[in-house]
């Protein structure tokens, strides 16, 4: 009985056999197995390899403080002296101690290869019933299946057990609401540039400038005044202010402009897009002076600015979004309103139309 | 098992005849006592381990791990997860009164003011880079192998998630020192939330605190990439590693390797001592990698500033292939009731991604259920011997490799002086067109050497010896290989009907999907010979060889200077009698 059913429970053994098992090939000794001098010597080799791990991590502490770290730090062939032998140092180290006992276990550790018999992944079969059974018995004797009503109340009082962990989630952040539908821009913001703060007037740029600009209250002004304390962007809100309200402002011969909206929202063939890409969000500021066609350097997505921002190639799927802007009564560029539609990547609550079609619509909002 | 040690260093014998109750013999008493680990330890500690040069891929993924465990403990220890505007003051002048998040400072204090800091930022990193590209290898050799059937496949899928995990927590690490080129990667991620219909907005808003970048990301990746994954990760390995050892290693064929039994070194001391010398190595090799490969220099990008971005903005190489199929994905979005779907963006990070790693997942399963391969295998096949499932294989990579060229198409473009367009043009065409092709030429490839393997089995190899036959013909004499090649090359199925699956074809007489797909794998697969064959063939060769025994004059038969064999004293021109 218990035979049949060992030979029932092996692993099925492969198909036809063309040609005999030749069986294990015969073990060969290694030279070190049978010449004491090769013996001894490859100990010597091993203790070796050790010694130099111990002679790497003495130097790793020395070297530890004697080098400097840093940018004043000693240089070795255009590198840091202090990385460069903190770490062949460290890696001699490891690296010989791993050398050595590979080749202990090469040299000396007996080499005779070994059989082991194999059983299938499976328990025997008898396992497997007293398995169930006692499985079963488990069941049974808890009556899991003949008090439904326990069992329903329990799946469903643990199963709710996720409400709270879901709940909990909710603090995470706040709501989407109409957030990425705006930025700071606001009527008669001016435009300033992004590193300096200072304002810009049309002629400060020639045909072919390209400035990477903010809005004013970036800086904490308002018409070169300090903005009171409250109104001051900081931190957090700054950098979400910054991410969206990044623009450029391109100069091109009025000329070449080919969209009646572009012109409309420009001045004296200055125009001002949004810095950021409408693929996945990075800023743009590769710009092709003769075409006017701004880059992504992250995907490639390219618009022309003189076409209301028209992808001409690459991945995005939607025209860069572009702010109507004028000039202030002391002669600063300004503008007009905020972008009249979402800047940056697409989200699925994105009401999207075509340029000609937002360029109504801010018409009819701001009376022109 | 006893071992013939006779000879073996004597130095290491001495240990295993003491009679006396050893020191270790009192130790194991005394944990016994307590643990009762003997029963274990008697089956494992002497446990066997197949040896061949690819078991060591896995391993290396195995240990590259050890190390980002260690060097990340370290780098905790300074680093600073947190958004928070500081002005920096450390020792790099260029950026010395410059606004930045901690997390930015504290990478840059690491670089340049710990000591071994930046060898720490490197290791870790260089580490990374290893554990992903191990995994891949590792599941290349493993598929390549057959070692993912039966009754691996739970293992392949353990596999698979440590493969998607490694690579979030990847990225989660190279998102965390907030420089320039981090931040944009970040940026990406966060466009790419957006993109999930209906729920992304909100996705994105509990992810980052608020709208991007707001302050919160910073140590909500942290968390996550110190804590959450690699647990994670640490449990996954444990099964992985634990599943191993109790399938025991797969073995390649060859004489005394069979299915039933595992041919190697036992893990006690060989197997111990190989691995574990392992984990030096590879310790030792990455701190020299940290030594001398300078990579991911965050100082040189600046602090991240979401109005600005570098050209040549590029992920680390293992996102490289989402980053290229979004690069390649034409600008499609739908637009419909004041809503917009993003194809453009949806489609090449979210769906395909997802998909293929399902597809990655399932791939065990999906081969059994063709091949309707119901066994257990513990013989390792050779990759020409499953032509179809190779191919497949093929074809993946190579849709992966055009999608990953695709992520630097403007490098490339720059490199080659050729258009980023009509490259960006040509490899949305080549990532279909790719692995087709490499689809086809792979399969025809393993089915020649499989006619080859017949070949040298039937007729011999060739031994470069040419041979002129009296009527002035030339040819080459071959000869037989040895008994052990063989035996190893014969060992294999021979086709669906050999493969002796249980639920064969199904008997309605209708053609199933599964039917045709099964046709399709095993469609010009060459089978090894039969027995007949085989007899013939020696048959002939024996009736050549005596044929040719006559006009030799016992002259070189070739079996001399065919590289296999020790030419010192050999007779050239025979006995010249005259």
């Amino acid at each position: 009985m218990s035979d049949s059913h060992e030979l029932e429970h092996s692993i099925e053994a492969h198909t036809d056999e063309l040609l005999p098992d030749p069986g294990l090939p015969e073990h060969h000794w290694r030279p070190t197995d049978v010449d004491p001098r090769a013996e001894r010597r490859a100990e010597r080799q091993v203790a070796t390899f050790f010694g130099l791990s111990v002679l790497c991590t003495v130097l790793f502490v020395v070297f530890y403080v004697t080098l400097r770290t840093g940018i004043n730090g000693q240089k070795i062939i255009g590198l840091g002296a202090s990385n460069v032998a903190l770490g062949l140092t460290l890696g001699g180290a490891f690296l010989f101690i791993g050398i050595g006992v590979i080749q202990w276990a090469r040299k000396l550790m007996a080499d005779v290869e070994l059989v082991e018999e194999r059983h299938p992944a499976s328990s025997s079969a008898e396992d497997r019933s007293a398995t169930l059974a006692a499985l079963q018995a488990g069941l049974e004797e808890s009556g899991i299946a003949r008090r439904p009503l326990i069992r329903n109340t329990l799946i469903g009082s643990v199963g709710l057990l996720i409400a709270p962990a879901v709940v909990m989630l909710r603090d995470l952040g706040p709501l989407p609401g109409d957030k990425l539908k705006h930025t700071v821009w606001t009527k008669n913001m001016r435009v300033v540039r992004d590193v300096v703060g200072t304002p810009i007037r049309p002629s400060d740029l020639e045909i072919g400038d390209l400035v990477n600009a903010e809005p004013e209250i970036i800086f904490g002004t308002s018409d070169g005044q300090p903005l009171p304390e409250g109104q001051v962007l900081e931190g957090a809100d700054l950098q979400v202010a910054k991410a969206k309200a990044a623009t450029v402002l391109l100069r091109m011969d009025p000329a070449d402009i080919v969209s009646d909206v572009t012109r409309n929202w420009s001045i004296d063939g200055i125009v001002a897009y949004s810095k950021i890409c409408t693929h996945v969000g990075c800023p743009i500021s590769l710009n092709e002076r003769t075409t006017h066609h701004l880059l992504c350097p992250c995907h490639q997505s390219t618009f022309d600015l003189a076409d209301s921002g028209k992808v001409i190639f690459g991945p995005a799927g939607r025209h860069l979004p572009q702010l109507p802007i004028g000039v202030d009564s002391e002669g600063y560029i300004v503008a007009l309103s905020d972008y009249p539609e979402p800047v940056g990547p697409s989200f699925w609550e994105r009401d999207t139309k075509s340029p000609s079609e937002i360029a109504d619509e801010w018409s009819k909002e701001n009376g022109q | 098992m006893s071992v013939d040690t006779s000879k073996v260093a004597t130095s290491n014998t001495s240990a295993a005849t003491a009679k006396q109750p050893t020191r270790i013999g009192k130790i194991t008493q005394w944990s016994d006592e307590r643990l009762g680990l003997a029963a274990m330890g008697k089956k494992n500690l002497r446990k066997i381990f197949p040896d061949h040069w690819s078991f060591m891929l896995g391993e290396i993924a195995l240990w590259s791990f050890v190390v980002l465990l260690i060097t990340g403990v370290f780098l905790t220890l300074w680093f600073k997860p947190s958004m928070a505007d500081v002005t920096y003051q450390g020792s790099y002048p260029n950026l010395r009164g410059i606004e930045m998040s901690q997390a930015y400072a504290s990478s840059l204090d690491i670089s340049f003011d710990v000591r071994g800091g930046l060898l720490l930022r490197q290791m870790h990193h260089w580490a990374a880079m290893l554990f992903i590209a191990a995994m891949m290898i590792h599941l290349l050799r493993v598929f390549f192998t057959g070692a993912h059937r039966k009754p691996r496949e739970l293992n392949w899928v353990i596999g698979s998630l440590l493969l998607i995990l490694g690579t979030l927590e990847g990225f989660t690490g190279y998102s965390l020192p907030d420089d320039l080129l981090s931040g944009t990667g970040v940026r990406a991620a966060d466009g790419f939330i957006q993109a999930i219909p209906i729920v992304g907005t909100y996705i994105g808003f509990f992810l980052f605190g608020g709208e991007f970048p707001g302050d919160s990301i910073i140590p909500r990746l942290y968390t996550i990439h110190v804590l959450l994954i690699p647990g994670l990760l640490l449990a996954l390995i444990a099964a992985h590693m634990l599943l191993l050892v109790y399938h025991k290693h797969t073995q390649w064929p060859g004489p005394g390797r069979k299915e039933t039994n595992v041919v190697g070194y036992p893990m006690l001391p060989v197997y111990a001592a190989k691995a574990g010398g392992f984990f030096f190595i590879t310790f030792g090799v990455t701190a020299i990698m940290g030594a001398v490969l300078s990579l991911n220099p965050v100082w040189k990008f600046g602090p991240y500033d979401p109005t600005k971005v570098t050209a040549g903005s590029q992920p680390d190489w293992y996102m490289g292939w989402p980053d290229g199929a979004l690069r390649i994905m034409p600008g499609w979005e739908s637009h419909f009731w004041g809503h917009t779907w993003s194809w453009n963006i949806f489609v090449p990070v979210i769906l395909m991604p997802t998909l293929s790693w399902i597809l990655l997942t399932i791939l065990p399963f999906l081969e059994a259920w063709i091949t309707g391969d119901k066994r257990e295998h513990h013989l390792l096949q050779r990759p020409r011997n499953a032509p179809t499932r190779t191919a497949f294989m093929v074809s993946l990579m190579t849709w992966y490799a055009m999608f990953w060229l695709a992520g630097g198409n403007d490098l490339i473009a720059i490199k080659l002086h050729s258009s980023i367009n009509n490259i960006t043009y040509a490899l949305r065409v080549l990532v279909f067109v790719g692995p087709a092709i490499a689809f086809f030429i792979t399969r025809r490839w393993c089915i020649a050497l499989q006619r080859h393997d017949n070949e040298t089995l039937l007729h011999g190899y060739e031994t470069g010896v040419i041979m002129r036959s009296p009527e002035g013909g030339y040819s080459e004499k071959h000869l037989a290989i040895n008994e052990a090649k063989a035996y190893a090359i014969t060992v294999r199925d021979r086709g669906p009907e050999g493969a002796g699956e249980d639920d064969g074809p199904t008997a309605k007489g209708k053609t199933t999907l599964r039917d045709r797909l099964r046709t399709l794998y095993y469609a010009d697969d060459v089978q090894k010979p039969t027995v007949e064959e085989l007899e013939e063939a020696h048959h002939h060769a024996e009736h050549e060889a005596h044929a040719l025994a006559g006009i030799e004059g016992h002259a070189a038969d070739g079996h001399q200077f065919d590289g296999h064999h020790l030419v010192e004293d050999e007779n050239l021109r025979g006995d010249h009698q005259h």
